[in-house]
């Protein structure tokens, strides 16, 4: 079996642990809740099993090209961490490995309804997209230390983030008294552009053909929905999604009883959500800004040149040093922190996906 | 007076203004907006490119105009406009003088030496335990006074009548992680400035064989190097079977006064430096109307090896045999279309370089051959002769980027300090420990109790399990002692 055939497996099981839980989260029923996690694990095991296969594929295809090449360097040099493909993979697993901590450390099994769809989208990104599951080799621009340990760390902060987003989301619905409050709006809007997005990513799935996925990011995203040529068909996907964020606005509000019956309390919420940040936010330091300027210095003579992948990484960090001192220092709690959590994400999900997506989309415009 | 009191109570105020938290949050926030308008709209790019992107939001007739109020505004080249560069200066203020004000305190709590508490005050800690042993006061003590000490704690002693109390503390310092990051912010700050006003940027682009002393910045300025630099020859290599650059590489010369120093083949991530300019490998190309060598390596059977620099019909030798050759026809990626089954010609650059060559020995019929350069296996002959296609030299020229920055070093240095400090914040946690240790009951006799109260600044389950860790450990210390 193939790594990416084992991936696709664990996206399989990814996804049936994502319905367990919401299953467990409306039905309380313990043994669905064991269900979930053990969807969960087995998904992850195959997940691990794949990235191991990979990471040996690549080595021998790097040594056929380096037969030079020593042990540690081609190790290094064979990580599956190269193209969008494998760093999302990446992603997905550190994300689960989070959740599975704090599943077992925390006791709440519920979070996995949170932080379960993460994983989900990111899987279901890399289909739609059609990013190649080839091993690609290394372009020389990438062949450098710097570069490895800087997409490795980044990726445990990011799914670090992730799971803080999670959390947060969860908190918000926990201490919302009622449907009027401003970050309760926020909230819905929030879950509503991500589910709105997951199913508009899922719909250009079904309708694209394979050749077009290639040329996803660029030119396909939502192109079957929102942003579809016929006039028609967007305004309906429009009107269709307002309508939904409206709805959870209306309905979501009933999450709150539901955790609360699961006893999960939003101090341990706010306790995961600012602890994950306290993990993100170094490794994201060392791993995305520092690593990747010194990457950039040894390969161009430049460690910073505000282009726009480095911007929003900065803006990211931004972000985040605001939740730290704010929270710390600048006596800021409960739900204007976990607002911050959140913004502090989409700015992660724009930082990585975002800029070539939306901006290079932009200025290849500009320049046609 | 009044005048004077009212002067500095302005004074005063803007002080703990630029100290203030608000302040470092208003800037982050600003600072985090506002860069977002720079990744939208292209920097430092034709006005052409940015006037049709925001045709794009404002409609063509606008778009002039707004772009004339963005120039105005600096936003194509914000991250150098005055006002953004004014919020950094803000923000080094900002960094400046609340770690002023804050520091003094935060250094009295680190050096503020720990006190024996009451054992009320330590059962409202918000760790602590309580375990009662059958044992003598002083051997408790001793047990603690080590478990603690193999923890690394500095352990000092307080005794009452019937009770001894262990006091302790550790990771003050992690106190001062914000402050060291907040130095490494400004260490960071202070190696840009330094790299923009005495270092440079530029590029230059040396044919194979040529020689420059001078590169040129983004305005086409020359800039002398103070010596001269060489490219030998300038190689790009694929991985097997597929047309991905494996690397770029160029072996460069430096020449010193005439003498030669130094010699290096370069590939993107390997760089050559200089009397603190580095050159990189960044570009490549061919050289229009350049007429090149063909470099062949040729051999044959009895060992006999020569290295050939050819032209174009320009004809050799297979050394030790009567084979000759003539080059014939040059092509820059040789391919045979998969319809026609034709050879053919599929890319203007060097992508599967290829050289014909017509070979000619005596009673033998003439006969052509192609020899590919990353296919050195199309160069062996019959007879076992052999013609390696090393490479078409002279057509190619190496671009590279030349970069003087003497304050690189100061932002790494600056860099390091912040992992440092980021550790210290996150990851180590000031921790008191109090044990009292009494005994119930009269004149020896009673059990010991022992309660063990703490204190952290974070990591508080790490913290217990720590403190659960060392009575455990004095549990079997003493278990020990009591069988001897």
């Amino acid at each position: 079996m193939s790594s990416a055939n084992l991936f696709d497996l664990s996206a399989g099981f990814y996804f049936a642990a994502l319905i367990t839980y919401v299953i467990y989260l409306v039905t309380r029923n313990k043994k669905t809740g064991v269900a979930a996690t053990t969807l969960t694990i087995v998904g992850f095991v195959s997940q691990t099993i794949a990235f191991a296969l990979r990471w040996i594929h690549g080595y021998s295809y790097w040594l056929s090209a380096n037969p030079t090449s020593g042990l540690i360097e081609a190790l290094l040099r064979s990580a599956p961490l190269r193209n969008l493909y494998e760093s999302l993979i990446f992603f997905v697993w550190c994300l689960i490995v989070f959740h599975l901590v704090i599943e077992f450390k925390y006791k709440i099994r519920s979070l996995g309804a949170f932080v379960t769809p993460l994983a989900a989208a990111a899987l279901l990104f890399i289909d739609v997209a059609g990013t190649t599951t080839e091993i690609q080799p290394l372009i020389p621009a990438l062949q450098s230390n710097w570069l490895l340990f800087h997409v490795f760390l980044s990726f445990i902060g990011y799914a670090a983030f992730g799971v803080a987003f999670g959390a947060a989301s969860a908190y918000l619905v926990m201490v919302t008294e009622s449907k009027t409050e401003k970050t309760y709006i926020f909230w819905s809007i929030i879950v509503g552009i991500f589910i709105i997005v997951l199913v508009g990513m899922g719909i250009d799935f079904v309708s694209l053909s394979s050749s077009e996925r290639s040329q996803f990011l660029q030119n396909h995203f939502l192109k079957s929905t929102l942003r579809s040529d016929s006039g028609g068909v967007a305004v309906v996907s429009w009107i269709v999604s307002i309508v939904f964020i409206g709805a959870i606005w209306q309905f979501g509000f009933g999450l709150k009883k539901v955790l609360e019956n699961l006893s999960i309390t939003p101090r341990v919420l706010d306790e995961i959500q600012y602890k994950s940040i306290a993990i993100g936010f170094p490794l994201f330091t060392l791993g995305g800004l520092i690593m990747g300027a010194i990457w950039a210095n040894s390969a161009w003579g430049k460690y910073w040149t505000w282009d726009p992948k480095e911007t929003w990484s900065l803006i990211t960090w931004f972000v985040y040093a605001l939740y730290l001192h704010a929270r710390f220092v600048g006596g800021w709690r409960g739900k204007r922190v976990a607002v911050l959590a959140v913004v502090g994400f989409i700015a992660v999900i724009f930082t990585y996906l975002g800029v070539n997506l939306v901006l290079s989309g932009l200025h290849s415009y500009g320049a046609s | 007076m009044e005048k004077e009191e009212k002067k500095r109570n302005i004074l005063e105020s803007i002080w703990k203004s630029l100290a203030s938290v608000k302040l470092a949050i208003f800037i982050l926030m600003i600072l985090a907006l506002s860069s977002i308008i720079g990744t939208i709209v292209e920097q430092q790019a034709e006005p052409a490119r940015n006037i049709s992107l925001l045709a794009k939001f404002f409609g063509d007739s606008f778009a002039p105009t707004v772009y004339n109020i963005f120039v105005k505004l600096g936003f194509m080249d914000m991250y150098r406009s005055w006002w953004f560069v004014s919020f950094l200066v803000l923000f080094s203020i900002n960094l400046v003088v609340c770690s002023i004000e804050r520091l003094p305190k935060t250094w009295k709590i680190i050096k503020k030496p720990l006190k024996p508490m009451a054992q009320s005050g330590i059962k409202s800690l918000p760790v602590k335990k309580e375990i009662k042993l059958q044992a003598n006061l002083s051997d408790v003590k001793d047990v603690f006074h080590t478990a603690l000490k193999e923890s690394r704690y500095n352990v000092f002693e307080a005794a009452e009548e019937g009770s001894i109390q262990l006091y302790t503390q550790r990771g003050g310092f992690a106190r001062l992680g914000a402050y060291i990051v907040h130095i490494s912010i400004l260490l960071i700050f202070i190696g840009a400035i330094v790299g923009v006003r005495y270092g440079f940027k530029a590029h230059v682009n040396i044919p194979e064989g040529g020689t420059t002393s001078v590169a040129y910045d983004n305005n086409r300025k020359s800039i002398p190097l103070g010596f001269s630099v060489k490219c030998n020859w300038y190689d790009t290599t694929y991985y097997p079977d597929i047309d991905t650059p494996q690397e770029f590489s160029s072996e460069l010369v430096v020449y010193d006064q005439g003498k030669e120093v130094m010699k290096k083949v370069i590939e993107v991530n390997s760089p050559l430096t200089y009397k603190g300019i580095t050159f990189y490998q960044s570009s490549y190309g061919k050289i229009p109307d350049a007429v090149g060598h063909f470099v062949l390596d040729v051999s044959s059977p009895s060992g006999q090896e020569k290295t050939l620099w050819l032209r174009h019909g320009e004809s050799f030798v297979i050394p030790g045999t009567e084979v000759k050759g003539r080059i014939v026809d040059f092509s820059t990626a040789l391919t045979r279309d998969r319809h026609s089954n034709q050879l053919i010609t599929y890319s203007d650059s060097m992508v599967n370089p290829a050289v014909a060559i017509e070979f000619e020995e005596p009673g033998r019929e003439k006969y052509t051959g192609w020899i590919l350069k990353r296919y050195p296996e199309t160069g062996n002959l019959m007879n076992g002769n052999k013609v390696i296609f090393k490479d078409y030299w002279g057509v190619e020229y190496t671009g590279l980027q030349v970069a003087k920055d003497p304050g690189v070093g100061i932002v790494y240095l600056g860099c390091l300090i912040m992992a440092v400090g980021l550790y210290i914040s996150f990851f180590i946690s000031h921790k008191k420990i109090w044990v009292y240790i009494t005994q119930e009951g009269s004149k020896g006799k009673g059990p010991i109790s022992v309660t063990v109260g703490g204190s952290t600044t974070k990591n508080r389950i790490t913290f217990e399990q720590e403190i659960d860790k060392i009575i455990a450990k004095t549990s079997q210390a003493m278990e020990g002692r009591s069988k001897k």
